[in-house]
């Protein structure tokens, strides 16, 4: 009779399941991983994706990026814009207004002044604040009452959208952090653990550089959601094993950035209990051409800087047919499948700016060889190896150590063989080669090598911050401590200008046309940049995970309100 | 002696020699032979030197030559499960994921393994054996030297090696040309840090031979402390050496693999066994020859030192030989 009872109950249960779906905490445990560990929950004390990322589920921006590179306002009301009249005509400031009714997770109401509280935190002068880019140009930010905050800029900005939309910018509570301003941003160790936030979720323990676990927030602003009652974020490992512990052994949900070769990541789909998916962003895989002499004799003032000018990578027709040589397309087979696409573009999204430029995607090897020849570098000592006037065409070639790239080397070293130039391959360690050590000459702003290979990408959707790194003098260099970020230290006047008629231009199709010509300007007008994969995000997800949705345009975790269980 | 008749007696007479005398070398090698593991060891580690050595001789395929079209070749044993297999006399131990023959590059990477271990293993049996000596020896240096090994034993080798190839990489480089720099500044740094273990061993060794009677003996008789150390000291402890020269082969193999895997070693176009294995190991479930080859071939070399030091040992010790 009891067992029946028990039963009986255990049937009830699952038939009133579905209907239970609309209740916060209903499906229990969600699962991510990474395989590099949050270790300070905030997007504005620490650079690192997984940082921002930890953070994205608790605290919340005014408005975010969707899957297209749409914005849709999350604590705001809706987007200000100069037609509804929340952007001034002059675009000297932009007026938001915030959604009525939100809490934070301790009970309290959201307001303007928090907002205002957050530009204050992050632009403070004393606090190293990690953002500070997306704050660049604001004048001041003011709350006009209790619901409405007005940012002003120094200057117009055709592109008012940087602070507080996506995720690198979210809003923290006022009252929490006001003790934290300036250098003692870092020492709230309490405050940075545990932000108290208005997204689906709040930090219930943190163990820095490895586990994260959260537990869904009371007062989030839909009642009905998160239907996780916990998360566990889990760090560390390697991409493999995460991949594994999504789609082999269904341990995780969600394993963050797979970059696996794509065979690789089609076995592990073979284990049945999750998927890879993939989505297109900015993420481009590209040689740079050093511009500059690395050689090791030059004393360390001069090397790799522009006093210095590269002996035949200054020539256009040698870096044109170094790019001519690569197939692009089977660097896309043999390394990411369907996470990758050839392109020609620094920029290949979102399609208003990405130029039509497909050249370079056919390898052209005879071709490469003409044009070296015509170039002068011809094999006159019948090594294989091109020269001119006694100078070898030898390459040294150096990139992060990834199984993937250093197949990618091993294939243009063949085909870079196959025009005549001899090629010294290297790679060094992610940390160091990214690390930024001014004291290592091994970074990749240094740049002492002749060509290397590495991916980046932009924030958000508009190329205007990432087309102005290539202006005149923001190259790395001892008088910036090896800081700038014109990593070729390319230098044309023609492009400055381009870069100023940019910032000052409102218009959505007239900077389009712009960016598109600055992108030819690097790539195919002269092989500066070689792109050779537009690279997707790859994210493991099982097949029980139901409502997440990959956004390469904001952060992984951006739409944790909205998953539940698939049953 | 002309006269037969005068020949002494016969019991005085030598008696007759019914075979040739034994040298010390001989008896050593009757030891050793009777050790089936160290013969079968050292005939492996013969085998496959000269195969490193010289199998490019039989096996003209380049290493590094990639050929797409021919990516992913199963070994040519696998017909016999798995008829369906991709295999080819072309690439009888198959190729891997861009088409790099399996078997040039075991031969290929082999030449490099053996060069680093057997040249850090020496490197290393010199330094240890050194200082383990001296400070055994020496009671005045003991102190001074023995800190120093507690001062290397302490060193974390990864960041040193970080450390050692951002300074020294460039200038060998220049000097030496990319691979055989590479290979001194990699033999270098294995050697400078591994040696710690020997030297201990080595001076507790020391430190109680040199107590006894025979040391006193060839003391009283006026040698010099440089005689005793080389006649009388160290072939008594060559024992404990041999020992840890054969792990030291295995170690500095194994540590070359580890820093290949970091970047920190050679070229990635240029193969070694570790560096083999290590890139083998995201497609480990699908082409487990990639793993299991490398890896057996580093394992199937360690052992068959170490069997072959153990046979050495033995045989070396007149306390143990002729039992």
């Amino acid at each position: 009779m009891k067992l029946k009872t028990i039963l009986l109950g255990a049937a009830a249960a699952f038939a009133v399941a579905p209907a239970a779906m609309a209740e916060r905490g209903a499906d229990g445990h969600v699962g991510v991983i990474y395989w590099q560990a949050p270790s300070i929950p905030s997007p504005y004390l620490s650079g690192g994706t997984k940082d921002g990322d930890a953070a994205s589920v608790v605290i919340e921006p005014l408005a975010r990026y969707n899957e297209n590179g749409e914005m849709v306002p999350f604590l705001a009301e809706g987007i200000p814009t100069v037609a509804n009249g929340g952007v001034a005509e002059d675009l000297m400031s932009v007026t938001w207004k915030l959604k009525s009714g939100i809490k934070w997770s301790d009970g309290s109401d959201l307001t303007a002044a928090d907002v205002q509280f957050t530009a204050e935190y992050c632009m403070h002068p004393e606090g190293g604040c990690a953002q500070l880019a997306s704050f660049d140009g604001v004048d001041k930010v003011e709350a006009l009452d209790d619901l409405t905050v007005k940012i002003t800029f120094k200057k117009p900005m055709p592109n008012p959208y940087g602070p507080f939309v996506g995720g690198q910018t979210p809003i923290i509570q006022k009252a929490q952090f006001a003790n934290c301003m300036g250098a003692k941003a870092q020492e709230c160790t309490d405050q940075n653990f545990y932000p108290i936030g208005t997204g689906p979720f709040m930090v219930k323990e943190f163990k820095p550089n490895d586990v994260i676990q959260y537990v869904a927030n009371p007062n989030y602003r839909d009642p009905a959601k998160p239907a996780f009652a916990t998360l566990t974020l889990k760090g560390g490992g390697d991409a493999t094993g995460a991949g594994r512990a999504v789609m082999e052994t269904g341990e995780y949900d969600i394993a963050w950035n797979l970059q696996l070769a794509p065979d690789v990541l089609a076995k592990m789909a073979e284990g049945g209990k999750g998927e890879a998916r993939s989505a297109f962003g900015t993420l481009v895989e590209r040689l740079e051409m050093n511009l500059t002499n690395p050689d090791p004799k030059l004393p360390p003032e001069t090397r790799s800087t522009r006093e210095e000018p590269h002996p035949f990578l200054t020539d256009m027709r040698v870096r044109k047919a170094l790019s001519m040589a690569i197939d692009r397309n089977l660097l896309v087979e043999i390394g990411y499948g369907k996470a990758g696409r050839a392109t020609c573009n620094l920029v290949p999204n979102p399609a208003i700016y990405a130029s039509d430029n497909t050249e370079c995607l056919t390898q052209d090897i005879e071709g490469a060889k003409a044009l070296l020849d015509e170039a002068g570098w011809t094999d006159s000592d019948g090594d294989g190896v091109r020269d001119k006037d006694g100078m070898k065409l030898s390459i040294l070639y150096q990139t992060s150590t990834n199984a993937v790239r250093q197949d990618f080397q091993a294939l243009i070293k063949q085909w870079w063989a196959e025009i005549g130039v001899e090629t010294e391959l290297r790679n060094i360690n992610a940390s160091v080669f990214f690390g930024g050590d001014p004291g290592s000459p091994d970074t990749f702003q240094k740049f002492y090598a002749d060509v290397e290979m590495y991916a980046n990408n932009f924030d958000g959707t508009d190329p205007q911050a990432y087309l102005s790194m290539y202006r005149c003098d923001n190259e790395p260099q001892p008088d910036n401590q090896w800081n700038g970020q014109n990593i070729n230290r390319f230098c044309d006047p023609e492009y400055d200008k381009l870069i100023d008629q940019l910032a000052a231009t409102g218009d959505i199709n007239e900077r389009a046309a712009l960016a598109k010509k600055m992108n030819e300007m690097l790539t195919k007008d002269t092989y500066t940049i070689v792109p050779l994969v537009d690279r997707g995000r790859v994210t493991g997800v099982s097949n029980t995970l139901g409502g997440f949705i990959l956004n390469t345009w904001d952060n992984e975790l951006w739409n944790a309100a909205d998953w539940h269980r698939i049953k | 002696m002309t006269d037969p008749a005068n020949t002494p007696l016969n019991a005085l007479e030598e008696p007759e020699i019914t075979r040739p005398p034994r040298s010390q070398w001989r008896d050593v090698w009757d030891q050793f032979s009777h050790h089936k593991g160290a013969l079968m060891g050292g005939g492996f580690l013969v085998f496959i030197t000269l195969a490193v050595m010289f199998g490019d001789f039989f096996w003209q395929v380049d290493p590094k030559k990639l050929d797409i079209r021919a990516k992913d070749f199963r070994p040519i044993y696998t017909v016999l499960w798995n008829s369906d297999a991709k295999v080819g006399w072309a690439h009888p131990l198959g190729s891997d994921n861009l088409g790099r023959d399996h078997l040039a590059q075991i031969l290929a990477g082999g030449r490099t393994s053996m060069a680093v271990g057997w040249a850090a293993m020496i490197l290393t049996m010199l330094i240890g054996t050194t200082i383990g000596v001296l400070a055994g020896f020496f009671k005045k240096i003991d102190g001074p030297l023995m800190r120093l090994t507690d001062l290397f034993l302490s060193l974390p080798i990864l960041p040193l090696m970080l450390v050692a190839v951002t300074l020294f990489r460039q200038p060998l480089r220049a000097q030496f040309g990319v691979e055989t720099g590479m290979f001194i500044l990699i033999v270098g740094v294995i050697g400078v840090t591994s040696w710690m273990q020997t030297a201990r061993i080595v001076r507790g060794d020391i430190l109680a031979l040199k107590e006894r009677e025979f040391v006193l003996a060839a003391r009283a008789s006026g040698t010099t402390s440089r005689g005793i150390i080389f006649r009388h000291l160290l072939p008594n402890v060559l024992s404990p050496i041999m020992v840890s020269a054969t792990l030291g082969l295995a170690t500095a193999i194994i540590t070359e693999s580890s820093l290949s895997f970091l970047g920190v070693g050679f070229p990635s176009d240029f193969p070694t066994w570790g560096k083999m294995l290590a890139d083998a190991v995201p497609r480990m479930q699908e082409f487990p020859e990639r793993v299991m080859l490398p890896g057996v071939a580093i394992s199937l070399t360690v052992l068959s030192v170490n069997y072959l030091g153990d046979g050495l040992r033995d045989a070396l010790d007149p306390r143990i030989r002729g039992r």
